[in-house]
């Protein structure tokens, strides 16, 4: 662990010696171009400055321009800025994405275990032997990520649906985390008796933080959904900044650095999709009466 | 038993009142300043704590307004993150409670979980048990308890006039038992080294006082049966109240022996007087029929015809009656009135008198006279005394190797003074007392009637006779004073 640190830190030297020399050169020439503003949000492990910092220089350094992450906290304050035209581009949520679509295009979806598919982990104590899934946990306290993720609020609330129960009244008391991380603390620490996480964050954390998910058990899966995409604005983002992101996002596993982001960020890469992955999110949707934006 | 203890010697009570007043003050002034301590620990918990609420009332106000239970979750374990943190200040747990008296969040969420109500956790939170205590809490209030021992500290939350609930935070009063004993050890500890330090001194001045009061007590108490003693110097060398009644003692021990002394030279004096009247009676009771007898003796001897047997007898008669009046003429001492005054002629009549027996007993004299013209005393008496006191010097110096005698016979301002002073050996103490007695003879061929003769005449004279052993020297001294009838003169 140590030894990666060290060597995370040589990268980002390495990366930042790059980006002096770019600075110098090809950026004059950029001068006048404007900051690509990157939007991410709790839908990965957000609050990894040191991973962040160096795929932000691997993104300046292949476009040419300088990009800046855009962190808010709750998927609410950056579908704002989607909405007030503040970002090029952002990471976000599948369900968001939904919601967003006639404002941002799907630029690429990420690949995680080689497909571009996440679930929803129901999580309890570690110590709870009892639980077996959501029926189990009628009349108890839940933790909820955020009021705009798939797995950690949309998919648990369609499953106890699907259950014929009321999300609603299902529980005791529910609470909102704004992050997945949160979730898995909360139970761990007993605040929650269960929560919604998504399974790309439980699967990374497990193997940064092993201490922390181990308080937790996974007691059921959701089916697969399409992984959250990085999108980009339609207004703000000509065709020529959206193919050269996508290129640069996509060439991302031929490059050596490229390849050590990737495996920072747990992706096995980037690919191009089409919306019907995500058909199974709007259908979740649907069956709460909210449409999908066309 | 207390009696006892107050009877016990001063080498033990000194130290032991003042070992108990040394304990007795060191443990009540720990006592109040680890009382003290304890408060201030206490107060200092309590005002941190309130602060720390103060703090926390404030940040909660806005998430709990939204119902954003994991923000308000972690507003309250934000001062648990920090191990490092002062464990004694810090509280065991934060709970807010609704008005309804319900957890609507924990710090220790698996031990007081969400929506529980809190009369579930009497022993825990004791003070709480009702919601008529959260709804009155306007204020930060601080509970107690015992079994358990906690301490609470309670504030509202509450954002303009909307009361939201109450936050507690629960101090264990174990932790700051902890802490105060901690404390408590160190000041004992102290205790214990000024004790090491005091004790021992305590001891020694115990002993520096007791010492010389038990020896000073010990002397006084033998006063009855033996002869007063004085303290040895150096005993208590301070110029304090207790040096100043050692001094005393000593005074009192030396006017003791001179007045022993003077009682023993008193009593001498009177015996010597009663012995003088005694004689001087039986003398003159003697001498009346005597001189008849002696009359009838030679009134018949004087008629003759006696014959030869019987004269023969007569004489035996008178030659022992002649005794008779010649031994009780020598007791009967009597400083005649003299027809003439004492001068300085006397006394190389003496020198003179005394040539032939200084040369025999080779002896070295000294004669110093002071006497202008003449002096009021009987010449006889003086001269007999003088006389009595050279002879015996001379005789007394003849058995030390170069023996010498001086004498010395001076007008002085109040009288008249004789001193002979010899080398001879000294006078043992125990004849002091019967020196002057007649028939009391220390030396060879002596009758013993010559002190006896000199005392009674000095006597007469009203003067004062002494004798001393200087170092090396015997010394008689004879004091008369200037007759009282001749004074005016």
């Amino acid at each position: 662990m140590k030894r990666l640190r060290k060597c995370n830190r040589r990268q980002f030297l390495k990366g930042l010696s790059t980006f002096a020399t770019l600075s110098v050169a090809p950026r004059l020439s950029f001068a006048k171009a404007k900051t690509i503003r990157f939007g991410v949000t709790p839908a990965f492990l957000h609050d990894r400055h040191s991973v962040l910092e160096k795929w932000r220089l691997y993104l300046t350094q292949h476009i040419g321009q300088e990009v800046e992450f855009i962190r808010r906290d709750s998927y609410r304050e950056t579908m704002d800025m989607i909405r007030l035209n503040q970002l090029d581009f952002a990471w976000i949520c599948d369900y968001p994405y939904l919601r967003l679509q006639n404002i941002v295009k799907l630029l690429t979806v990420p690949l995680y275990r080689g497909r571009p598919a996440y679930r929803s982990y129901l999580v309890v104590k570690k110590t709870d032997n009892v639980t077996e899934g959501y029926l189990d946990l009628k009349g108890k306290v839940f933790a909820y990520a955020d009021p705009y993720s798939n797995t950690g609020y949309l998919s648990p609330r369609y499953e106890i649906k699907k259950l014929g129960y009321q999300p609603r009244d299902f529980f005791k008391k529910t609470f909102f985390t704004r992050s997945h991380r949160k979730v898995i603390e909360a139970v761990a620490i007993g605040l929650a008796d269960a929560g919604a996480v998504d399974s790309y964050i439980w699967d990374s954390l497990e193997s940064v933080e092993p201490e922390l998910t181990g308080k937790t058990r996974i007691v059921w899966q959701s089916e697969d959904h399409g992984f959250p995409p990085i999108v980009a604005h339609r207004k703000n983002v000509n065709e020529t900044a959206f193919f050269k992101m996508q290129k640069v996002l996509l060439d991302m596993p031929s490059t050596l650095e490229g390849q050590e982001i990737l495996t920072l960020l747990g992706l096995d890469g980037f690919s191009v999709q089409e919306l019907s992955l995500y058909d199974s999110v709007a259908e979740m949707m649907r069956s709460f009466g909210e449409g999908t934006a066309r | 038993m207390i009696h006892r203890i107050f009877d016990l010697s001063l080498q033990q009570k000194i130290p032991l009142w003042g070992a108990i007043l040394i304990l007795f003050s060191t443990l009540s002034v720990s006592g109040v300043l680890m009382y003290r301590a304890y408060v201030d620990l206490k107060d200092a918990l309590i005002t941190s704590s309130v602060g720390l609420g103060q703090t926390l009332s404030n940040t909660l106000a806005p998430p709990l307004l939204r119902d954003d239970t994991w923000r308000a979750f972690e507003i309250i374990r934000a001062p648990f993150l920090n191990e490092a943190r002062n464990t004694v200040i810090r509280p065991d747990t934060i709970l807010v409670v609704s008005p309804e008296n319900k957890v609507v969040v924990s710090s220790r969420p698996e031990a007081f979980p969400l929506l529980d109500e809190l009369d579930q956790f009497k022993s825990d939170f004791a003070p709480f048990s009702t919601p008529d205590v959260v709804f009155s809490i306007r204020e930060p209030r601080i509970f107690e308890t015992n079994e358990p021992g906690f301490i609470y500290v309670a504030l509202p939350i509450e954002d303009g006039d909307l009361f939201m609930g109450v936050l507690i935070l629960r101090h264990p009063k174990q932790v700051l038992l902890e802490s105060f004993q901690k404390t408590a050890t160190g000041g004992a500890l102290f205790g214990f080294i000024v004790l090491a330090i005091l004790l021992p001194i305590n001891w020694y001045w115990g002993q520096r006082m007791a010492v010389p009061l038990i020896t000073l007590a010990r002397h006084m108490k033998n006063m009855g049966s033996a002869p007063p003693e004085t303290l040895e110097s150096g005993l208590y060398s301070y110029n304090d109240e207790m040096g100043q009644m050692f001094e005393a003692y000593n005074a009192m021990v030396e006017t003791l022996k001179e007045k022993a002394i003077l009682e023993k030279e008193m009593v001498a004096s009177e015996r010597l007087a009663a012995m003088g009247r005694l004689t001087a009676g039986i003398a003159h009771e003697v001498n009346n029929p005597l001189a008849g007898m002696l009359t009838a003796l030679d009134t018949i001897k004087r008629r003759g015809g006696l014959d030869e047997r019987t004269q023969k007898t007569m004489g035996l008669l008178e030659r022992g009656l002649v005794q008779i009046r010649e031994t009780v003429g020598a007791l009967l001492v009597e400083a005649r009135p003299s027809k003439r005054w004492i001068e300085a002629g006397d006394f190389e009549d003496i020198h003179t008198l005394v040539q032939h027996t200084l040369k025999t007993k080779q002896v070295d004299f000294q004669l110093e006279t002071d006497i202008p013209g003449q002096l009021p005393y009987p010449a006889g008496a003086i001269r007999q005394v003088s006389l009595n006191l050279i002879q015996n010097a001379i005789e007394a110096a003849s058995h030390a190797s170069n023996g010498w005698v001086h004498a010395c016979a001076c007008k002085t301002s109040d009288g008249f003074s004789i001193k002979v002073t010899n080398n001879g050996n000294p006078i043992p103490v125990d004849r002091f007392e019967h020196l002057f007695e007649p028939f009391v003879s220390y030396q060879n061929g002596g009758h013993g009637l010559g002190l006896w003769v000199t005392y009674q005449l000095v006597s007469q004279l009203n003067g004062h006779i002494d004798v001393r052993n200087e170092q090396d020297t015997v010394e008689f001294c004879v004091l008369l004073p200037y007759p009282k009838d001749k004074l005016n003169s």
